[in-house]
């Protein structure tokens, strides 16, 4: 917007008129807006993520006070907190199943089969809905009938079908989690799918013509040709599914609240901040997450060096 | 040139597979093996779709019932008559309406801001290899690993002191401002556009403003397709930000309008299940038109990031 009156100070400095000029103005011009944004909205937060995490402080920081190393103390010796780091364990467990499934479902797509699209299409699709009607779907899901104001869900009614007596899903800590595991699989594991998928297809048509030609059977096929040319990926996606497990918020976070055990560590983060008012430990968990978050991005840059 | 590259590579993976090949054993598949593995492929793709199905099919179904009907029968049975009255609850007391608008608003101005500020951004750390657009690129290399629920508890205050806390403004400048995907993107697609171009431009006397909006901009139309795709997704599905930065009831997207469904129709599920419908069609239908694109454009950004 401010270009065209730039264009006009720009006759009275010949310099400006040529290529270096041109090249300063329009560098300055263009990362102008960006550059307040990214100061506004990622350089101060974080700094002060890092300040933040060493005080004890409210939401409108009257009278900080600094308190040295005391909330990380909180966050490695407070049960409270390590408890949600076990959740992730769950959530990883998960993720690792997750890739296992994707990776047969995608082979059993590239395979000669009628439908493919449709059956893509459909397991595909929950990766595109909102979060929020996933979390509550999958209450509905997993509800247990009272016997007045709901009946049974669809879990419950479908094990009464086979005879089964229905299970308090969501309200018994040895099973919620695994649950709330569930419920994140459906939501993404359709995005895995179509990413096996394109890397099986990329693999060359000549190869499996030569493997067809030996005699290789379908599960030769997977494991000699296919399994090797994708393995990158699913080396990588492993150890992205690190990142994600420490950052599990959304489907929890609606579908129980963190109550029954299942809070995570960023569902903490968050109560901290906003509920409890304590910026200065929600800060240091922030950290915490970031520090867990650069770890994870190290090992997987070293590993991952050559192939980009 | 690319094209011989690429089938090098492909050369090689079938020597490679040659060689490998000495030390495999294949056996041939008795046929009824073969027939029974056949079967059960679609058994368990079937299986699949209907686990993915039977969850969203207990939603549709319980929309059309009443609320006698809903506490009273199985959820796979059929409503008696389907009641159309959910859906319009749920559109109009329950602000899914209010919701998509401000949804659509948001996803407009949020949208025209990242084409905008994300291609010129791209053009000139692309463009121009200087000491600053380094720094600025590695700034953003850095600032995209920042995770993006924690920060919210130090961006908060950014947002309270701008006076935008509660106000449509605050995801939409937080929506652009830290999208630094799309600028890779960006970057990833200039990186095919031929610099030459630019130059010969230039040479006959052209601004780099006018390159970047004559010659740059409608080049980068596939990039700003893929963007826009990804922008829906994100900001369609999107939770937490509205949750945070918009809590009076006026504000609801299409996210929070359904959360809030917890609390005052916390027991009429089949009104929260007309919300869910009609918050689910618009991606329904993004996704049935644009499917193929979606699949090679969504997941192949994420994979290049």
């Amino acid at each position: 917007m401010a270009a065209p009156a730039k264009t006009k100070k720009r006759d009275f400095f010949d310099w400006l008129h040529g290529y270096t000029g041109q090249k300063y103005t329009t560098t300055l011009l263009f990362l102008l807006i960006p550059i307040i944004l990214m100061i506004l909205f990622t350089i101060i937060p974080a700094a002060n993520m890092f300040i933040f995490s060493f005080q004890d402080r409210d939401q409108f920081g009257v009278n900080p006070e600094w308190v040295g190393l005391d909330n990380y103390k909180t966050i490695f010796t407070d049960t409270s907190y390590l408890s949600t780091f076990r959740n992730s364990l769950y959530y990883l467990a998960g993720s690792f199943a997750q890739q296992a499934v994707a990776l047969f479902i995608a082979v059993l797509l590239c395979s000669k089969i009628r439908f493919a699209n449709l059956f893509k299409g459909v397991i595909f699709f929950p990766y595109m809905m909102n979060g929020v009607a996933v979390s509550l779907i999958f209450r509905r899901f997993f509800q247990k009938g009272d016997g007045i104001t709901n009946t049974e869900g669809t879990l419950n009614s479908i094990i009464q079908m086979f005879g089964g007596d229905p299970v308090k899903w969501l309200s018994n800590p040895d099973i919620v989690n695994w649950c709330l595991v569930f419920a994140s699989i459906w939501r993404y594991i359709g995005f895995d799918i179509i990413m096996y998928i394109g890397a099986i297809q990329s693999i060359s048509p000549d190869i499996y013509e030569a493997a067809d030609l030996d005699g290789a059977n379908a599960w030769q096929r997977f494991w000699y040709i296919i399994f090797p040319s994708i393995r990158p990926i699913v080396a990588l996606q492993l150890i992205l599914a690190i990142k994600g497990a420490v950052s599990v918020f959304e489907i929890p976070y609606i579908i129980t609240g963190g109550k029954v055990g299942t809070s995570t560590f960023v569902i903490k983060t968050i109560d901290t901040a906003f509920t409890y008012q304590h910026v200065g430990l929600a800060s240091a968990m922030a950290v915490v997450l970031l520090a867990i978050i650069l770890v994870v991005t190290g090992i997987q840059k070293a590993f991952f060096k050559e192939d980009k | 040139m690319e094209e011989n590259t690429v089938h090098a590579a492909e050369t090689n993976e079938l020597e490679e597979y040659r060689k490998r090949k000495e030390s495999y054993k294949f056996r041939e598949t008795p046929k009824a093996v073969r027939v029974l593995f056949g079967i059960a492929k679609y058994v368990i793709l079937i299986g699949a779709c209907l686990l993915v199905i039977l969850p969203l099919l207990v939603v549709l179904i319980g929309s059309f019932k009443t609320h006698d009907e809903y506490i009273t029968t199985n959820v796979f049975a059929l409503p008696s008559v389907p009641q159309f009255g959910n859906f319009a609850t749920a559109f109009v007391d329950g602000d899914v309406m209010h919701g998509l608008l401000n949804t659509a608003i948001i996803l407009l101005i949020s949208c025209a801001g990242t084409i905008i500020t994300g291609t010129m951004t791209a053009f000139v750390l692309q463009r121009f290899n200087s000491l600053f657009t380094r720094a600025v690129k590695a700034v953003f290399l850095v600032a995209a690993l920042l995770p993006n629920i924690s920060m919210q508890v130090t961006v908060f205050q950014v947002i309270n002191s701008l006076g935008l806390y509660n106000s449509i403004w605050a995801p939409c400048i937080l929506y652009i401002g830290t999208d630094i995907v799309s600028i890779y993107i960006f970057i990833q697609f200039l990186n095919n556009i031929s610099r030459s171009l630019d130059e010969s431009a230039f040479l006959d006397g052209a601004s780099y403003f006018r390159i970047y909006w004559s010659i740059i901009l409608p080049m980068l139309r596939p990039a700003v397709a893929t963007v826009l795709v990804i922008k829906f997704v994100g900001i369609y599905n999107d939770f937490y930000t509205a949750n945070l930065y918009m809590p009076s009831k006026e504000l609801g997207v299409v996210s929070t309008a359904l959360y809030r469904f917890i609390g005052p129709y916390g027991a009429k599920w089949e009104i929260i299940f007309a919300g869910i419908i009609i918050c689910i069609i618009p991606s329904l239908i993004i996704f049935i038109t644009l499917q193929k694109f979606i699949y090679s454009n969504l997941v192949a950004g994420s994979v290049k990031e």
